[in-house]
């Protein structure tokens, strides 16, 4: 039986590039409806672990996983297992806003073109739109480019292209870290409206970020085999204000990393 | 990895000084305690009347200080421990603060007094004042050292100074309803009393600061009786 409280579960795992192990040992737990953020200096794994999360590393040559990755107590890389399955229901935003060339309305519609969606298609981009707050933005130019909006709508409009799939869990590498602050401010408000519906984790270098949107935070660091690994996973508040491990404090108080 | 040496440098030296500062300011308050309660005994309302205008110094110190921790949490956005001492001098600069208008209370009762002796000798009152400043002057020192056991003890030691507060609440009450013409003056070393009483529980907030800065657990050791 799986555990309800647990959407992902990962347990010793590793992930190698080839003849590199790029992450090790670990040992991890991420809730549902809530945001975790994943923070740690350049070259700590925070990408590769986010990645692995919806196969996302497959697209690597020479990538592999080992040990135990969960969704829902069912192994993410049994051979059995659709990693287009898994991705549309663990979608994933990038650091760059990524829309298509199409029209407002096709980048939203895209995904469930492709899983061969039978429903109103006209409802459900609105409710993809509205969901990511950029409906009232774009409601009378659906049929303009993706790629005329603000740096902060394309984001949002990826937003939007990832939850029309109906996802439960939405991956964000860096999100907003190619945004101004206003833009920001309005991704991480989208997060936490999101975060009643969906289960979040994100990668971010922002610390301040980290501890404005996210309720449990994962730091992780490298030893000297550059190896990625988890060091304190906490919530958010004690992390923050009392984390327990030395290297956690050093890294948060902008000390080392 | 290695640890960074310089890119914090400035904002720890800013740490360091904020602390150093606190303690200056905290001398100034136990210059102010003791010279309130020698002016008080001496009955030289001249020396009264500088303690209570030197308080200028200490609020002006007090104010300084906050400012320049709302600086550092404006431009620094500190975290974990450094968040964890500037919120704890943020906070003993206000209990320090306020110790220092105890004495100056001290210092305008004692005016208030005039030329009137005390009504009765200064024996457990500069005994409280004793104990409260040996806390206060702890308290620091747990501060110094991130000691969060010399803490604990200034907070227990807070039930002497609520002892011997009690006799001397209970001696002056016994005199006014002996003679109803005595209560003025009672009540004179009353207030005083009461301000020494007041000194040793702010002296054990700053103690319960020391451990939230050592611990990062927040909470009250002690609640007072008064």
């Amino acid at each position: 039986m799986a555990d309800q409280n647990v959407v992902l579960s990962a347990k010793d795992m590793e992930v190698w590039y080839g003849a590199f192990r790029a992450i090790k040992d670990v040992n991890l737990q991420i809730k549902p409806n809530q945001i975790t953020a994943l923070i740690g200096p350049s070259g700590s794994g925070k990408s590769t672990l986010l990645r692995s999360f919806n196969r996302m590393n497959d697209l690597i040559p020479g990538a592999r996983v080992t040990g135990e990755l969960l969704f829902h107590g069912q192994d993410l890389y049994q051979s059995a297992m659709d990693p287009t399955e898994i991705r549309s229901r663990i979608g994933m935003v990038f650091q760059k806003p990524n829309p298509f060339p199409k029209s407002i309305f096709d980048n939203v519609a895209f995904g469930l073109r492709v899983n061969g969606y039978k429903g109103d298609m006209n409802e459900a981009v609105e409710q993809s739109l509205r969901q990511a707050a950029l409906w009232d933005e774009v409601k009378d130019r659906l049929n303009k480019s993706g790629l005329a909006l603000s740096g902060g709508q394309q984001q949002r409009l990826c937003i939007a292209r990832a939850l029309a799939v109906e996802p439960e869990v939405i991956l964000m590498d860096e999100p907003a870290s190619a945004l101004d602050p206003i833009a920001t401010l309005a991704i991480e408000e989208l997060m936490r409206d999101l975060s009643t519906r969906y289960t979040i984790v994100v990668v971010t270098h922002n610390m301040q970020q980290a501890a404005r949107v996210s309720d449990e935070t994962v730091f992780l660091t490298m030893d000297d085999d550059r190896a990625g690994h988890v060091v304190e996973v906490g919530a958010t508040h004690d992390i923050f204000t009392n984390p327990k491990n030395e290297r956690t404090e050093a890294y948060i108080t902008g000390r080392f990393g | 990895m290695k640890m960074k040496a310089t890119t914090r440098a400035s904002f720890d030296r800013h740490l360091q000084d904020l602390q150093d500062d606190l303690l200056v300011l905290a001398k100034l308050v136990e210059t102010a305690i003791s010279r309130s309660l020698q002016a008080l005994k001496d009955r030289d309302l001249e020396a009264s009347s500088q303690v209570v205008k030197d308080d200028d110094v200490i609020d002006k110190m007090r104010f300084e200080l906050e400012d320049r921790c709302i600086e550092l949490i404006a431009t620094q956005q500190p975290l974990a421990g450094d968040l964890r001492i500037v919120i704890t001098v943020l906070h003993i600069a206000v209990e320090l603060e306020r110790i220092g208008d105890y004495a100056e209370g001290i210092g305008k009762i004692s005016l208030m007094m005039g030329d009137q002796p005390p009504l009765k000798p200064l024996i457990d009152i500069p005994r409280m004042a004793d104990k409260a400043t040996v806390m206060l002057s702890d308290s620091l020192d747990a501060l110094v050292k991130r000691d969060s056991d010399m803490a604990l003890r200034v907070i227990g030691a807070d039930d002497e100074v609520d002892a011997l507060y009690d006799q001397v609440y209970r001696e002056l009450l016994l005199m006014m309803i002996q003679d109803p013409k005595a209560i003025e003056r009672a009540t004179y070393l009353l207030w005083t009393a009461h301000d020494i009483e007041r000194m040793a529980d702010r002296a054990t907030n700053i103690a319960e600061r020391v451990i939230y800065l050592v611990t990062g657990k927040m909470a009250e050791y002690k609640s007072s009786n008064y």
